[in-house]
């Protein structure tokens, strides 16, 4: 049962996959490594967004399931069929989300945000005291691929995600995560199994981000443990899903557009002071955009409905 | 002696709070299609009772049985799935919807659970039944207070619970809106639903409800129809203290 505009949201939908798809074949080599970054924070930050979107936990825990995925693919690339990797990866991904999920969606508020931000320093952590025991320094991930496939791939893994989302949107798994971050006491006086809920949709968004890991390891060529955990990719998917607002399924990549961009000017011209101004910019986007882009946009159609109405 | 099972019994069910006592020991039985009044001064340990019920609190002791399981130890969600629904003291709704969505969460998620169409069905009729259909896609924040009243009670009733209960449904209402609110209850009555009322309004205890149980400090301190105690002298003294008795 699908309604007129659903039909025409999965067209338009569709049509710019393709655009984006047809980006190689236009663009020059820097227009493709933009894109590739646009592509993956798209995925990081939709993926986020499905589940702290609609439960409000904030999660920096991105960096722990990416990480996760390039060591899956830095590990295992010599062994196993590059393509067993990402879906490997996002199996991996979903496992942990699940073990943290138990263990931790119990807790609500700023314990949660936090044990999700030690989450990925650990693992950082272990990965490093593991490497220092086997002697090893980082792993090089030598494979054919180009910017090309990492792009397509990523671009796939974004469709599925888009996917994935509008489905749950139109679950009673969607249904049951609105009603929770309206009020999760309701929710349980309802019957709604609220943790299974939320294990669920962190599993969803942790398989995502391993994925995106996975694909992602061969550009980076040598992965080390401070580059594949580092928390800055966990600050930068939230300020992004932010910025672009979490209410929609299309909010984070109007957010992931214009940020990217901002970011590549300031890394190129203030190389030094890059997590000072991205303190900058969160601080900015929590004071003059709190619901970010699709907030504002929900304002400005509601404005100019009142006007009509007293018109 | 009731010839039919109790739909819902408390036996020795205990609430404590570190040293207080918010209900010591207290027994009832509500039977199917009986309204039961709970009533009591400030404090008596009311809500309490009803959070032990409904599962957002757990008895320190004692059991509370659904048709003879207990049902004590459970979380509030599958005390909920299993046909126990409730309404809030301080109403809740969810802020971000429609009315109409408010009430499907009760018709999706609840003891009997439906979806799609149905559900959409079904929590259009409920919104019918406490008359607000007309009003089924504004948003709840444009809601008047006893609106948002009916919008949690239709929520409840669209999970089509066993026992029903509502805490202080009542309180708060102006008087126009006090007939309509017993009148509403009422009508719930006649269908034959098995309700619970925590209520400081007399007028509705008197006229809707079969038996009470009154408490005061955490016990139960008398049980009977609505005139039977309240014209008791423990419940006068617990109400008014010892000189009015």
């Amino acid at each position: 049962m699908m309604t007129t505009t659903e039909y025409r949201n999965l067209a338009i939908g569709a049509a710019l996959f393709i655009l984006a798809a047809c980006l190689p074949f236009v663009g020059g080599a820097y227009l493709l490594t933009i894109g590739v970054t646009i592509a993956m924070y798209t995925v990081l930050a939709t993926s986020w967004a499905l589940f702290s979107g609609p439960t409000h936990y904030i999660s920096l825990a991105t960096a722990a399931f990416f990480g996760l995925g390039t060591y899956t693919t830095g590990l295992g690339f010599e062994h196993l069929d590059y393509w067993l990797l990402v879906p490997l990866a996002a199996i991996l991904g979903a496992a942990l989300a699940a073990i943290v999920g138990v263990a931790t969606l119990r807790l609500s508020g700023v314990y949660f945000v936090i044990f999700t931000l030690g989450l990925a320093e650990l693992i950082r952590q272990l990965v490093t005291w593991g490497q220092n025991v086997s002697g090893q320094k980082g792993l090089y991930v030598l494979t054919d691929l180009t910017e090309v496939h990492i792009y397509w791939q990523l671009l796939v893994l974004a469709a599925l995600v888009y996917l994935t989302g509008w489905l749950i949107g139109r679950s009673r798994l969607g249904f049951a995560l609105r009603i929770i971050g309206d009020d999760e006491e309701v929710a349980r006086h309802s019957g709604i199994n609220t943790a299974r809920a939320k294990v669920l949709l962190f599993m969803v968004s942790g398989a995502a981000a391993a994925a995106t890991g996975a694909i992602l390891a061969p550009r980076y060529i040598y992965i080390e443990p401070a580059l594949a955990f580092t928390p800055m990719l966990s600050f930068q998917v939230v300020i992004m899903a932010l910025l672009g607002g979490t209410g929609r399924l299309w909010g984070p990549v109007v957010g992931v557009i214009p940020f990217t961009f901002l970011w590549e000017a300031i890394s190129a011209s203030f190389p030094n002071q890059t997590t000072l101004l991205l303190g900058l910019c969160f601080l900015a986007i929590v004071f003059i955009l709190p619901k970010g882009f699709v907030g504002l946009l929900t304002t400005i159609r509601t404005r100019m409905n009142a006007r009509e109405a007293f018109s | 002696m009731r010839a039919d099972a109790p739909v819902l019994s408390l036996r020795g069910a205990t609430k404590r709070f570190g040293g207080l006592v918010a209900v010591n020991e207290i027994d009832f039985d509500v039977a199917e299609h009986e309204v039961m009044g709970l009533i009591g001064p400030n404090g008596s340990g009311k809500s309490t009772t009803l959070n032990l019920i409904s599962g957002a609190l757990k008895p320190t002791s004692g059991t509370i049985s659904l048709r003879g399981t207990p049902i004590g130890h459970l979380s509030a969600q599958e005390i909920a799935r299993r046909g126990i629904s409730r309404t809030f003291q301080l109403v809740r709704l969810l802020p971000s919807m429609t009315v109409l969505d408010n009430v499907r969460a009760g018709a999706v998620f609840g003891h009997r659970r439906r979806w799609g169409a149905e559900a959409d069905a079904h929590a259009m009729k409920m919104l019918e039944l406490v008359g607000l259909a007309r009003r089924a896609h504004a948003h709840v924040g444009q809601l008047t207070y006893i609106d948002t009243k009916r919008v949690e009670l239709a929520r409840t009733l669209a999970s089509d619970p066993k026992v029903l209960l509502l805490d202080e449904w009542l309180a708060g209402l102006n008087p126009t809106e006090l007939t309509e609110g017993i009148a509403l209850i009422r009508r719930l009555r006649e269908e034959g639903r098995t309700i619970i009322l925590v209520e400081h309004v007399m007028d509705a205890i008197r006229s809707l409800c079969d038996r009470c149980v009154v408490m005061s400090s955490g016990t139960k301190i008398a049980e009977g129809t609505p005139t039977e105690v309240l014209s008791d002298p423990e419940v006068i003294r617990a109400y008014l203290g010892d000189d009015d008795a």
